[in-house]
C-alpha cells in the first residue's frame, strides 16, 4: 500500500482512521522525502555558494543536483530553473522582475477568469504601478477555458497570459500548447501556474512552449517552503533582479553593483537547500510510481468517486473529461463549512471555501463548495467514508 | 457529538431566520466578514433613547453564522445597549471557558455552546455579536 510509507496518513482524527482528502491544498510527504531532508540536516546542514569547506561544497551539489533533477523533470535546462518558496513567490517574480519592465501604459494582461488568486493579484498590483489592464479570460459553465474569447483578446493586443494548467477547484486541464501557440501568434507572453501540475500530469515546458511555468513543492509530494519557476533562457538571461542581497551579485561597490547570471539572480539570501533536496526527492518519487500510471488510477478513483456522488444527486464542478482528481461539490443547500466539521467528525479532511478563486466561484453562482482532492494514497474506501459523511450531513439537516 | 453541534433550534434558526432583511431608518449599521470562511453579515438598528426597539440582519454563510445571527436579534430586541453588550460578554465567556455554562442564564443562546468544541467554528457563532458591537459603537446614522 502506497499510503503505508505516509507517516502523517497513519492515524486517528476523531477516533475515526483519518481519510486525507485535501491533497490540492498540500500533499502529504513520503518518508523517503522526509528521510532526504533529515539526512541533509544530519549529514551538511552548511550553506552554499560560500565556504571553502568540504559540508559547504557537499551543500552546494545537493543544491544544484536538487535543481537538475527538477529541471530535467519538466525538460528544462537547470540555468531555466529559479528556486522560490512555493508557486506564489515564483509568479510575483514573473510579475516584478519580467512584469515591471515590460509592461507599459495602457498594455493589456490576460488573465483567465479560474486563476487561484495566486497568478491574478500579482499581476494586478503590477499592472497599477504600469499603468496596465487586467482582464479575464471567460471560462465556460464547465469550468472550460474560452479559447475563441482568448483568440479575440489576443487580437485586439496584449503582452501576457496568465492561466493555470490544472484547475485547483474543476481539476480542469488547460491545453497551455493551444494557449502557448495563440498567444505567440500574437506577441504575448505566456505565464502558466503549474502548482497542481506535478502531482496530476506530465509537464514539458519545451513541448508546451510555456515562457513562464511556476511550481510548488508541497502539492507535488514535497516540503513546504519550495518552489520553483521555469522561465525560458532568452526571456531569463535578460530580466532584472527582484530581491537583492547575498547570492545574487557579481561585485558589489558604491558605485555600483553588478549581478549574477540566471538562476543565481534571482535567488538573493541563503536558500532552503533542505526544501530542494526534498522537492528532487518527491520527484523522484513521482518518477518511479510513472506520472502515466498516478494519472491513470486517478481518472478511475475519480470516476468511481463521481459516480458515488451522482447516485446521492450530486454534481460535481466542471466538466473536463480529462480532469484531475479534484472533486468540488456542494450537498443540497448544506454551507460546506457545516458539511466540513461534519466531515471532520468522520475523520475525513476535506476543504471548504472559495479556494483563492473567488473570481471562478462567482462566475459559478457559487459562495463556496466542498473540495475533496485525490493523492497516490487515496481509494475506494476513503470516497466511501467521505460519502458516508454526506449521508449523517443529509440526516442533520434534513 | 454532531447532533449537539447542530441541535434542532440552530437548524430552524439557520432555514428561517428571524428579522431577516434591513431596516430603512436604521440608526446603526454594520457589516461583518470573516474572510477565512466567508461568513457575511449585514446589521441595521434602530436605537432610540439607549433602547435596541428594532434590528434586522441580512447574510449568508453556514448555518452556525446565520443561526446566531438570528437568535441575537431576538435575544437583544428591546434590550438597551448596556444589557445587550451584558448578554453579549455572558455568551463570549460561555463559549471561551473550560467550565461548563449557565445554561439558565443564556436562554436560547445556549443552543449554540456546542461550538466550544469546534474551536475553528466559534468566530462563526460571534461574527453577528462583533459586528453590533461595530454597529452600536458607530455613530448615531
Ligand atoms: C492553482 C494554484 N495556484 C497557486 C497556489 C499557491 O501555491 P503556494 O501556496 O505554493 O504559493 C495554489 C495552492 O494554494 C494553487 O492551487
Amino acid at each position: 500500500m502506497i499510503a503505508d510509507q505516509f507517516p502523517a496518513l497513519n492515524q486517528k482524527v476523531n477516533n475515526r482512521e483519518l481519510v486525507y482528502l485535501d491533497s490540492a491544498a498540500t500533499t502529504q510527504r513520503p518518508k523517503r522525502v522526509i528521510e532526504a531532508i533529515n539526512r541533509f540536516y544530519q549529514q551538511e546542514g552548511a550553506n552554499v555558494h560560500r565556504g571553502a569547506h568540504e559540508l559547504s561544497r557537499r551543500a552546494t551539489d545537493l543544491f544544484e543536483d536538487s535543481r537538475k533533477v527538477l529541471a530535467e523533470s519538466i525538460n528544462a535546462e537547470s540555468r531555466e530553473f529559479v528556486f522560490t518558496k512555493g508557486c506564489s513567490e515564483a509568479i510575483n517574480l514573473a510579475a516584478y522582475s519580467w512584469g515591471l519592465a515590460n509592461l507599459n501604459s495602457g498594455d493589456r494582461v490576460l488573465v483567465s477568469t479560474m486563476e487561484h488568486h495566486s497568478n491574478l493579484v500579482p499581476w494586478q498590483l503590477v499592472a497599477e504601478h504600469a499603468g496596465a489592464s487586467v482582464e479575464p479570460i471567460p471560462v465556460t459553465d464547465d469550468v472550460l477555458l474560452d479559447l475563441d474569447a482568448l483568440e479575440a483578446q489576443l487580437k485586439k493586443g496584449a503582452k501576457l497570459v496568465a492561466v493555470k494548467h490544472v484547475c485547483n477547484v474543476s481539476g480542469t486541464v488547460n491545453p497551455i500548447k493551444e494557449i502557448c501557440l495563440l498567444a505567440h501568434e500574437h506577441d504575448a507572453v505566456v505565464v502558466v501556474d503549474g502548482a497542481q501540475s506535478l502531482a496530476h500530469c506530465a509537464v514539458d515546458v519545451k513541448d508546451l512552449d510555456a515562457d513562464f511555468y511556476a511550481l510548488a513543492g508541497h502539492k507535488a509530494y514535497g516540503p513546504m517552503g519550495i518552489g520553483g519557476l521555469y522561465v525560458r533562457w532568452s526571456i531569463l538571461k535578460d530580466m532584472k533582479p527582484w530581491q537583492g542581497g547575498g547570492g545574487m551579485i557579481r561585485k558589489v561597490s558604491f558605485d555600483g553593483t553588478t549581478f549574477a547570471e540566471p538562476p543565481e539572480r534571482f535567488e538573493a539570501g541563503t536558500p532552503n537547500v533542505g526544501g530542494a533536496v526534498g522537492f528532487a526527492e518527491a520527484v523522484r518519487f513521482i518518477q518511479d510510481l510513472g506520472i502515466e500510471t498516478i494519472a491513470q488510477e486517478e481518472r478511475v478513483l475519480n470516476k468511481f468517486a463521481e459516480s458515488e456522488l451522482s447516485a446521492l444527486g450530486i454534481e460535481t464542478i466542471g466538466g473536463d473529461p480529462n480532469k484531475a482528481g479534484i472533486l468540488s461539490y456542494n450537498v443540497d443547500a448544506i454551507h460546506p463549512h457545516d458539511f466540513g466539521t461534519i466531515c471532520d467528525q468522520f475523520g475525513v479532511a476535506i476543504r471548504a471555501g472559495h479556494h483563492c478563486c473567488m473570481p471562478l466561484m462567482k462566475r459559478l453562482g457559487l459562495a463556496a463548495s466542498a473540495r475533496a482532492s485525490l493523492g497516490v494514497y487515496n481509494s475506494k474506501h476513503d470516497i466511501i467514508v467521505m460519502i458516508e459523511a454526506i449521508k449523517e450531513a443529509r440526516k442533520i439537516f434534513g | 457529538m454532531l447532533q449537539e453541534l447542530y441541535q434542532e433550534v440552530i437548524i430552524d434558526h439557520g432555514k428561517s431566520p428571524r428579522n431577516s432583511g434591513v431596516l430603512e431608518k436604521a440608526t446603526h449599521e454594520a457589516e461583518g466578514y470573516n474572510p477565512y470562511c466567508g461568513d457575511e453579515v449585514h446589521l441595521t438598528v434602530v436605537v432610540k433613547d439607549g433602547v435596541i426597539v428594532d434590528l434586522k440582519f441580512e447574510g449568508q454563510g453556514c448555518a452556525i453564522s446565520q443561526a446566531s445571527a438570528s437568535m441575537m436579534t431576538e435575544a437583544v430586541k428591546g434590550k438597551n445597549v448596556e444589557e445587550a453588550k451584558a448578554i453579549f460578554k455572558r455568551f463570549h465567556d460561555a463559549l471561551m471557558s473550560r467550565e461548563d455554562p449557565d445554561y439558565d442564564a443564556l436562554d436560547e443562546l445556549a443552543s449554540l455552546t456546542g461550538v466550544k468544541d469546534y474551536p475553528s467554528r466559534i468566530k462563526c457563532a460571534t461574527l453577528a455579536w462583533h459586528c453590533l458591537e461595530d454597529a452600536l459603537e458607530g455613530q448615531d446614522a
